[in-house]
């Protein structure tokens, strides 16, 4: 009998959501109408197993409960109905480096953050070295975690959860983790955990992570499980729901509007971009790509004062605020543009072998001389999928002779 | 009985929890951990003076026989108060990882006691100094009448620590209770001064008992009433199991209500 690992049976939860509460006995009483709320079910009657030693990754879009049902899985919080079995220790990658003082050391941080998980001293001292050595910080362990990068931190709070030798590692979006180097070796380190039979549940929006290690996907939409099957059918499915519905709502804003309040915008706004939007290959309109595929952008901009010379730029940054490209028509030399009336630009990227991220993009219209007309950072964001495991910032075409 | 044997897997988190807490709590003050001698020996002073010199009692070694109640009952009251506020205190923990929630109440009131121990060396040192001397027999019946206590402790912490997650006003109204209770134990008089018609109320309070055989072994140098240790450890263990029950019920909603 192949053993499961977790059952989850028939789990519902929803939220109390207060427009305003108070928790004192004064605003109790005098505010009655206050403590009034409402109640926001997020889960809807959820079942499904995981046998022992599989990989099972959670999808769905934002809100769709996919987190909630993790958080029950760790028992930070409980059901409303329903019940759920875990079988063996739990260790979760959830909030990584939860209790960690920053006045204590390296060394003494993974004894408490250790502990937390269940560990006696015994299971610590034997697993410290090893610790230490997978997080690359034997030179500093010994000074106050206040001292480290924020990469430092979470390769420490990372090394500490994957050495537990848990049963079920729970696991919500890993990977953004420190440089690449260390995202390739989690993954790796993941891949030796599952083969060694633990039991891992993800919950990731990186489809491409998901398609790498679960042997499973669970599409979690709107409280309700979709679909379930193997990742890349499941996935794919996902992907045209997702494309489709994004085509139904018309403009997807996918991203905090860059604007002159918030920093993201300037220029001497005599023509401005008005909206920009990806295609895909099919000429759907969508944001999710596979690494390999051509994308092309519609810049559509409005024109209040002609603009002589006009240059058009892109530029690429994944989630780490790494430039991974950038060029523009002057780069190009495209030739001469000059903007009197409103109209649209558009650059085709072919075959994009950015690797799985999310990536934010940049436009802007200067003048040749360089004078910004309107600069728009982070107008747009993408997420590039993929199903193979190479480690970096894009791939480079290439062939083995061994 | 699952939640115990978990308690026990986690017994390394709540010892780390512990020293972190008593290592943190005089960080960066001046006199540091002396301030756990300094603050009972100060308070005794102050109730020494008035009660030897002003409000003149007639007990023998006024001064000791109070401070030999004094700082168990500090150990109590602070497990309630202070410890009422702990699960609140450690919400960041709590909405972002889960181990046994009671692990924070059971560390906090550990640490109190730690420290009621550390002051045990300042009355047996107050005891040497006075030549009272020991009755070394009954001394052997100490550390059942603290564990008396600590159970005690527990229990309304696991109760209070709980509560205040869903009723935040009741960390300030545990002060209140605290001095009432403070009054209403026998720590500063005597218990025959209780009038006879009070006395079975009195008898319900735990701490009547726990400090009378504290009293009974330290001032008195006698062997603690058995009947109180035995009233007390059974009402010790009721606290504990209430406490124990209403806690397991309101955790499951912690990480929501924080």
């Amino acid at each position: 009998m192949s053993e499961q690992a977790i059952i989850v049976k028939d789990i519902t939860k929803s939220f109390k959501v207060y427009p305003d509460k108070g928790s004192q006995l004064k605003e109790r009483l005098l505010f009655r109408k206050r403590s009034r709320y409402e109640e926001r079910k997020v889960l809807k009657g959820i079942s499904f197993t995981v046998n022992k030693g599989e990989a099972v990754g959670l999808i769905g879009r934002n809100g769709c409960g996919k987190s909630t049902t993790l958080k029950l899985l760790t028992r930070i919080m409980y059901p409303d109905r329903g019940t759920i079995t875990m079988n063996g220790r739990v260790s979760s990658l959830i909030e990584l480096g939860a209790g960690f003082h920053p006045d204590m050391s390296g060394r003494e941080n993974i004894y408490t953050n250790a502990a937390i998980f269940g560990l006696t001293k015994k299971e610590i001292d034997a697993r410290l070295d090893d610790i230490i050595s997978f997080s690359e910080l034997e030179d500093f362990i010994d000074n106050p975690v206040r001292t480290y990068s924020s990469g430092m931190y979470m390769r420490l709070a990372f090394s500490v959860a994957i050495n537990v030798d848990a049963d079920i590692l729970l696991i919500d979006e890993i990977l953004a983790v420190g440089d690449a180097n260390f995202q390739a070796k989690c993954f790796a380190r993941l891949k030796e955990i599952k083969a060694q039979g633990t039991t891992i549940v993800i919950v990731s929006h990186s489809l491409g992570q998901i398609e790498q290690i679960c042997d499973r996907s669970i599409w979690i939409y709107d409280g309700l499980i979709r679909a379930m099957g193997p990742p890349k059918e499941v996935d794919l499915e996902y992907l045209d729901f997702m494309s489709r519905e994004m085509q139904d709502n018309g403009k997807v804003s996918n991203t905090e509007a860059p604007t002159e309040e918030n920093g993201k915008r300037w220029g001497n706004g005599k023509a401005r971009i008005k909206s920009v939007t990806s295609y895909g290959e099919d000429g759907k309109e969508k944001n999710i790509f596979r690494t390999g595929e051509t994308i092309r952008f519609v810049i559509d901009y409005t024109v209040s004062e002609t603009v002589e010379d006009a240059v058009f730029g892109i530029g690429i940054f994944n989630r780490e605020g790494i430039q991974c490209y950038g060029t523009n028509t002057r780069i190009d030399r495209t030739g001469d543009i000059t903007l009197t009336k409103d109209g649209k630009a558009e650059i085709i990227l072919e075959d994009v072998l950015l690797l799985p991220s999310e990536y934010s993009f940049d436009f802007a219209i200067e003048t040749g001389d360089g004078i910004p007309v309107d600069y728009c950072r982070q107008i747009y964001k993408a997420e590039m999928i993929s199903n193979t495991g190479d480690a970096g910032i894009t791939r480079i075409k290439h062939k083995w002779s061994v | 009985m699952n939640t115990i044997k978990e308690l026990y897997a986690y017994r390394q988190m709540i010892a780390s929890l512990v020293r972190k807490d008593l290592r943190g709590r005089y960080k960066g003050s001046a006199l540091g951990f002396l301030w756990t001698f300094i603050n009972p020996l100060l308070q005794l002073v102050v109730y020494t003076v008035v009660f030897s010199f002003i409000l003149r009692t007639n007990i023998e070694r006024y001064y000791l026989y109070l401070f030999v109640a004094l700082i168990p009952w500090i150990f109590f009251s602070s497990s309630i108060t202070v410890g009422a506020a702990s699960i609140v205190a450690q919400k960041d923990l709590i909405k972002k990882i889960y181990f046994p929630r009671m692990v924070i109440p059971i560390s906090y009131v550990t640490s109190c006691f730690v420290n009621m121990l550390l002051c045990f060396i300042v009355i047996f040192a107050v005891i040497i100094v006075s030549g009272a001397g020991f009755n070394f027999a009954a001394l052997l019946t100490l550390p059942v009448i603290m564990a008396v206590e600590y159970l005690l402790a527990l229990g309304m912490a696991l109760l209070t620590s709980a509560v205040t997650v869903y009723f935040r006003d009741l960390e300030h109204i545990l002060g209140i209770v605290s001095m009432v209770w403070m009054y209403m134990t026998p720590i500063m008089y005597d218990k025959s001064m209780i009038p006879d018609r009070l006395l079975p109320v009195f008898g319900l309070n735990p701490m009547t008992h726990v400090i009378g055989c504290y009293r009974d072994v330290l001032y008195y140098k006698q062997m603690p009433d058995l009947t109180s240790l035995i009233s007390a450890a059974g009402l010790g263990v009721f606290f504990l199991v209430v406490g124990g029950i209403v806690f397991n019920k309101l955790q499951r909603r912690f990480a929501e209500e924080l």
